[in-house]
């Protein structure tokens, strides 16, 4: 049973050498291990920031408040130290880094978050089958981390990872955007797996309601204005569906 | 870290009046010695070089008390030759471009001549190792005729220690396809100024990998003319450039030919005190050529402070009948977004940032077709990595 809380954050995105934007203003949230909560809210309320900002990106900096797994603070956390904690960050812009083959990428983190190399047979089937889940052919394995990826080819990266890592709690930045259907299906068919295979808490940024058919919500909050705007069951997200974010833009606009 | 910026110069040029365009880049060539005045260090060509540390390669002495071997291993269907300077075949492709060419094509004592006959295409790559025995300085040449419908592979390796000059000659018959290894593995005290003359013939296709990691200072220039139309060349290189270590590479595409293509694709890492690489990549577009397709690209890789970088595309084109012309240039320091990206799938900082360092030449040494070479390539450039590298090795 792992709790994951967000306390009052806030935090700055860095723009230039003396320019900073305040985007996070207070954000409160909880997950308990096993739950699925939704953030939904229109583009520009500070979602990525909040993913970024917990999993430590170096262009944005927490200005107050706190991020505890199970009651420690992960923000005297090292990125890596976070991620061997137990927190995963699925990106919306997964990065490509050339030269560094997908298949070395990937024992390198299992061997850091695991805290050993994986026996190399079981390791290969457990890459091969992971990977087959996710209609990933296997002459990724070879090619360079992202590198030359489509769009969804990174996105379905990205849930291997998810997999493959089996963190205490995987924030999910806009997974669904860029995907067809087809891959929609794929990617939440990988997202439904992890959850079935381990106890994971889902942060599950989006600005759709679309991927919540496939990805059933605990929980649904609005986000708006660098902050939660409304919390509630699975039909909230009805009601955005329905209603759109209108009311929530201006709210964060007043504030 | 400094950055000279690109000079592109498109030429004004009047039509019906006779008067052809002149280019800068395009240097008029000479077998006399005494046509090229002694650099003095301030000329466009010379200007990145430390003169000081040729050890008189460029002044005019003309000595050659040093000990150079030539060893080449091939196949059998290929013919290896030393000739004596007269040969005939000697020096029809080119004319030398500076002083020091111009010197080494004097002072040769002997020329190895490797042909790869038409229609044969080798299965085994042709190795010329070129080795100093004797610190002092000498002069060399190798003529490399790939002939019709061939195709092959070449490695030039320099190994030892010298002050060595040299000129090779690259000639693709039509249709050829030759591939071109050359590394410069020189012991540390080494001085290598190297010209590379090349001529692509119709629809044949050039591809080179030039590797520096050696020597004190090493000044490369590749240049490549087409004898035919559907030419391709393809120039990548690699330079891993240590402490006070000076890697200078100077290519010269001519598109002297229509419907002919280029590519361009150097990259470096520098480490340590006074590391200095240099780039220069001109290109020329001809008069009255059509279909050109050129590109060219250089990045480097600053790993600590107190290293330089000089890269400098230079670009002229004298037609309007292009089919694609363009440059790129980047330096800058380990990405930090990359680094973020491992680090957040758990990898401690120190291993993130091997991987992308070693990812950064893998990228270029994994096109090699050699195993064995690629391998040992990369032990090499890993071995200086844990030599020079502070943040490599961890303990930054």
């Amino acid at each position: 049973m792992t709790k994951f809380e967000i306390r009052d954050l806030r935090a700055d995105v860095l723009i230039g050498a003396d320019e900073r934007q305040e985007i996070l203003k207070g954000v409160d949230l909880t997950i308990n291990s096993g739950e699925t909560h939704a953030i939904m809210g229109p583009n520009g309320s500070g979602k990525s920031t909040l993913a970024y900002a917990v999993a430590g990106h170096p262009k944005y900096e927490i200005t107050g408040g706190d991020v505890l797994i199970d009651g420690e603070s992960v923000l005297e956390m090292t990125v890596d130290e976070r991620a061997r904690a137990g927190l995963f960050l699925a990106m919306q812009y997964p990065v490509e880094v050339p030269g560094v083959s997908m298949s070395n990428f990937l024992r390198s983190a299992v061997t850091a978050v695991r805290g050993e190399a994986p026996k190399l047979r079981t390791f290969s089937k457990e890459l091969q089958g992971s990977m087959s889940g996710l209609n990933i052919g296997s002459e990724f394995a070879a090619r360079g981390v992202n590198e030359g990826f489509s769009g969804g080819e990174k996105k379905r990266h990205e849930i291997l990872q998810l997999e493959l890592l089996k963190p205490k709690l995987a924030i999910l930045d806009e997974t669904d955007s860029g995907l067809d259907v087809d891959a929609l299906k794929v990617v939440s068919e990988g997202i439904n797996r992890a959850k079935a295979n381990s106890d994971v808490g889902i942060m599950l940024i989006t600005h759709y309601t679309r991927i919540l058919n496939y990805v059933t919500p605990d929980f649904v909050h609005v986000f708006a204005g660098g902050r939660v705007a409304e919390s509630g069951g699975p039909e909230l997200a009805d009601v955005l569906e329905a209603d759109g974010y209108e009311r929530f833009a201006k709210a964060g606009a007043s504030q | 870290m400094s950055m000279a910026s690109p000079n592109v110069g498109v030429p004004e040029h009047s039509h019906g009046g006779g008067e052809l365009p002149v280019s800068k880049l395009d240097v008029h060539g000479s077998f006399e010695v005494d046509d090229f005045p002694v650099p003095a260090g301030r000329e466009e060509e010379w200007r990145f070089t430390p003169l000081r540390r040729l050890r008189g390669l460029h002044d005019g002495r003309n000595i050659a008390d040093g000990v150079i071997t030539v060893e080449v291993e091939a196949p059998e269907q290929v013919a290896v030759e030393t000739v004596q300077r007269d040969d005939s075949r000697l020096g029809t492709s080119f004319l030398p471009t500076d002083r020091v060419s111009a010197l080494a094509y004097a002072s040769f004592p002997t020329a190895t001549v490797v042909t790869v006959p038409k229609d044969t295409e080798l299965g085994d790559p042709v190795f010329v190792t070129i080795t100093g025995a004797e610190q002092g300085d000498a002069y060399g040449h190798l003529l490399v005729k790939a002939e019709r419908h061939s195709s092959a592979t070449v490695v030039v390796e320099y190994a030892g220690s010298a002050v060595y000059a040299d000129n090779i000659e690259f000639v693709l018959d039509d249709g050829a396809r030759l591939d071109v290894i050359s590394l410069q593995d020189w012991e540390r005290d080494a001085v290598h100024v190297s010209h590379h003359y090349t001529k692509v013939g119709r629809d044949a296709r050039f591809k080179s990998f030039v590797i520096t990691l050696g020597g004190d200072l090493v000044r490369m220039s590749p240049k490549v003319g087409y004898t035919g139309t559907g030419g391709n060349a393809e120039l990548h290189g690699l330079y891993f450039t240590g402490p006070g270590q000076h890697h200078e590479h100077r290519s010269l595409i001519d598109h002297n030919v229509s419907r002919t293509r280029s590519r361009v694709e150097y990259k470096g890492a520098l480490t340590g005190e006074d590391a200095h690489g240099v780039w220069i990549g001109d290109v020329i577009i001809g008069e009255g050529t059509e279909g050109t397709d050129s590109y060219e690209h250089n990045r480097n890789l600053a790993l600590t402070d107190g290293t330089r970088v000089d890269s400098v595309p230079n670009l002229e084109i004298f037609t309007g009948e292009v089919e694609g012309a363009g440059h790129a240039a980047a330096s800058g320091r380990l990405d930090e977004i990359h680094l973020f990206y491992l680090q957040s799938r758990g990898i401690p900082e120190d291993e993130a940032r091997r991987l992308v360092i070693r990812g950064y030449f893998a990228e270029l040494i994994d096109r090699i077709a050699i195993p064995e070479l690629r391998d040992r390539i990369m032990d090499e450039v890993e071995e200086k990595l844990q030599e020079h590298s502070p943040s490599y090795a961890g303990t930054s």
